[in-house]
């Protein structure tokens, strides 16, 4: 009797779709009294690794478009060379918006170094030409 | 008239264009690249999105990352392609006609020709629905061009039709550029696309899926000013009294893709049910020298399998040009792939039977989405030839198999192969 009732204090804290096979396991974060975080519902390692990061610290490559003078087109696609806190994005596109660079742009050129010290730098994704 | 001469024409400068062009300048063989855009690339130079490359490269890139990497073969090889030029008809001696701006028309002479056309996006979905035709509705995919290479919105407020990975894809992209997506709109129990884009694209940011419901009505007379969703029961008729009204300026329909095929029919070639050409499992279509590959052939979710199918249309290019082109074309004997039960089509359409000892690889989708089947090929005398488990297929997944037929046993002399995706047996007994 008294497991179970320490097991249904235990709450749901978050529900996590893992996206790591299609198989697509819901995973769930559950907080027992001492506010201890466990997961459940998961098949594999990897689904335990993705839930954790989901719920400690949720990330994602940000990919967008930045605007450019004189290339080829007025906009050149750009990417953050490593994933970024996933609350953070907004900020972090908001930042790109305010900036117009120049063409010629190669693949790969950091356009911005260590965007908001998020520890990410914002690359380009292809090579564009200037047109006079 | 000015004239072009090359050993292999390929028509669009796609991931599959430029894969089959690089494969044939590496046999030494000339080859032109004719694109009607003002760059090389296709429709991967508007998916600023990451997801490609896990296959080709093992590295996770954006669609311009990726086709850069084969833009600058194409220049490294120094193959040459010509731009803003729209091939406009073959003639069945192989030659072909393009329009320029500069040139006006152009005659081309070529031994062989890749069709890598790619292909267009369906606008039926807007056809049906009733209302007048204000302005506000535009397709998944002309709204992606717009927003990443134009750099305009095309509105503020969106409804997207369709749950196919574009339109989850645009839903991200015009929520990071400040536009509310009210919902993506799906007639089908299921989202179509990959579950990966309905987390990371839709539930990241709270946008609704709306499931078994579709856009019956379109509000506005200049501009959308809403749309009417119904739900729908299963034969997808309407059911009454389920309307819904929302509100929005635009509509985006992510309704399908098909397969752009003028040109191929154009040149006399046969085309199958998926929209595509009947091809061997050479690639080679119904006229002998021309080959197809990527979109054109059959609409791909994984740009990977776009360029490996195109170095495959670009070496069997070359093998045609070197041995068989100056010979007398010898009746092929075949035997014909048919699709069975859960299988929407399969490509290859027929396999030679002097290809009998080669792996083959088939590649198909399926109709519904079901879990824990068995792949079986069997023969028209009902002979099982080749069976495989899988976890789980869905009609957005293509499914691949490379089978080689004579290892397997088949019988040469059979007319035809079945290919079906079926419940496996033993889950079936587990359940009961
Ligand atoms: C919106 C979208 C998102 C996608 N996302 C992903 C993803 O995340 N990951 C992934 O791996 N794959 C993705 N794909 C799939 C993959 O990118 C495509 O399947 C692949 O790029 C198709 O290449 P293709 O060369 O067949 O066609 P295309 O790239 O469409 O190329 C066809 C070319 O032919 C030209 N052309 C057509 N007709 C003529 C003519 N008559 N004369 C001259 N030129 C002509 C066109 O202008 C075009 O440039 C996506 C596809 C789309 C449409």
């Amino acid at each position: 009797m008294i497991l179970n009732l320490s097991e249904s204090s235990q709450s749901i804290v978050k529900v996590i779709r893992c996206i790591v096979c299609p198989t697509g396991c819901e995973i769930q974060a559950k907080k027992n009294p001492k506010g201890q975080i466990s997961f459940e519902g998961y098949t594999c390692e990897r689904g335990l690794e993705y839930a954790e990061q989901e719920f400690y610290e949720p990330k994602r490559i940000l990919t967008t478009t930045m605007r450019v003078e004189n290339g080829l087109l007025p906009l050149i696609p750009v990417r953050s060379d490593k994933p970024i806190l996933k609350d953070k994005l907004k900020d972090v596109l908001k930042e790109i918006a305010k900036i117009k660079i120049k063409a010629p742009i190669q693949m790969g050129d950091v356009l911005i170094e260590n965007i908001l010290e998020l520890g990410a730098n914002v690359i380009a994704s292809r090579n564009l030409i200037k047109i006079s | 008239m000015k004239q072009y001469n090359a050993d292999v024409i390929v028509i669009g400068s796609g991931a599959a264009g430029l894969a089959a062009a690089i494969e044939v300048k590496k046999a030494n063989l000339s080859v032109l690249v004719i694109e009607r855009d003002k760059e090389l690339g296709g429709i991967t130079l508007q998916c600023i999105h990451n997801g490609f490359g896990l296959k080709e490269f093992e590295e996770e890139l954006t669609g311009p990352e990726y086709i850069q990497r084969f833009i600058n073969q194409i220049k490294e090889l120094e193959i040459p392609y010509i731009l803003n030029t729209m091939v406009i008809e073959i003639s069945n001696d192989k030659k072909l006609y393009a329009v320029n701006n500069e040139d006006g028309l152009i005659e081309i002479k070529a031994k062989a020709i890749i069709l890598a056309m790619g292909c267009r996006e369906r606008t039926r979905g807007a056809i049906n629905i009733p209302g007048f035709r204000p302005a506000g509705i535009y397709t998944a995919g002309q709204a992606q061009r717009f927003v990443n290479i134009e750099g305009y919105l095309p509105g503020n407020t969106f409804v997207i039709l369709g749950s196919g990975d574009i339109g989850m894809i645009m839903a991200r992209r015009l929520t990071w550029e400040g536009c509310k997506v009210k919902a993506v709109v799906e007639i089908l129990p299921y989202v179509s696309g990959l579950l990966r884009n309905q987390v990371q694209c839709l539930e990241d940011y709270d946008i609704p899926l709306i499931t078994s419901y579709t856009v019956t009505k379109i509000h506005g007379r200049d501009r959308v000013k809403g749309v009417t969703i119904s739900k729908v029961d299963r034969n997808f008729d309407r059911i009454i009294g389920s309307d819904k009204f929302i509100e929005c300026d635009t509509l985006l329909l992510s309704v399908g893709l098909i397969p752009e095929n003028e040109l191929t029919l154009n040149a006399g070639a046969e085309l199958s049910k998926n929209g595509g050409p009947v091809v061997d499992n050479n690639l080679e279509t119904t006229i002998a020298g021309i080959f197809t590959c990527g979109n054109v052939l059959q609409v791909h979710d994984l740009v990977d399998l776009v360029s490996a199918e195109a170095k495959r249309a670009g070496q069997n290019a070359v093998e045609y040009v070197k041995n068989r082109y100056d010979k007398k074309s010898s009746k092929k004997e075949i035997i014909k792939c048919l699709s069975g039960e859960n299988v929407n089509y399969v490509k290859p359409d027929r396999i030679n039977k002097r290809d009998l000892s080669k792996d083959i690889i088939f590649t198909l989708r399926v109709n519904y989405p079901d879990r824990r089947v068995l792949i079986q090929l069997k023969d028209n005398n009902n002979n099982l030839i080749y069976k495989r488990k899988k976890i789980y297929v869905i009609p957005s997944e293509m499914v691949e198999l490379i089978v080689n037929l004579e290892k397997n046993g088949i019988d040469p002399k059979c007319k035809s192969i079945n290919i079906e995706v079926i419940p496996r047996p033993e889950v079936l007994i587990e359940e009961e």
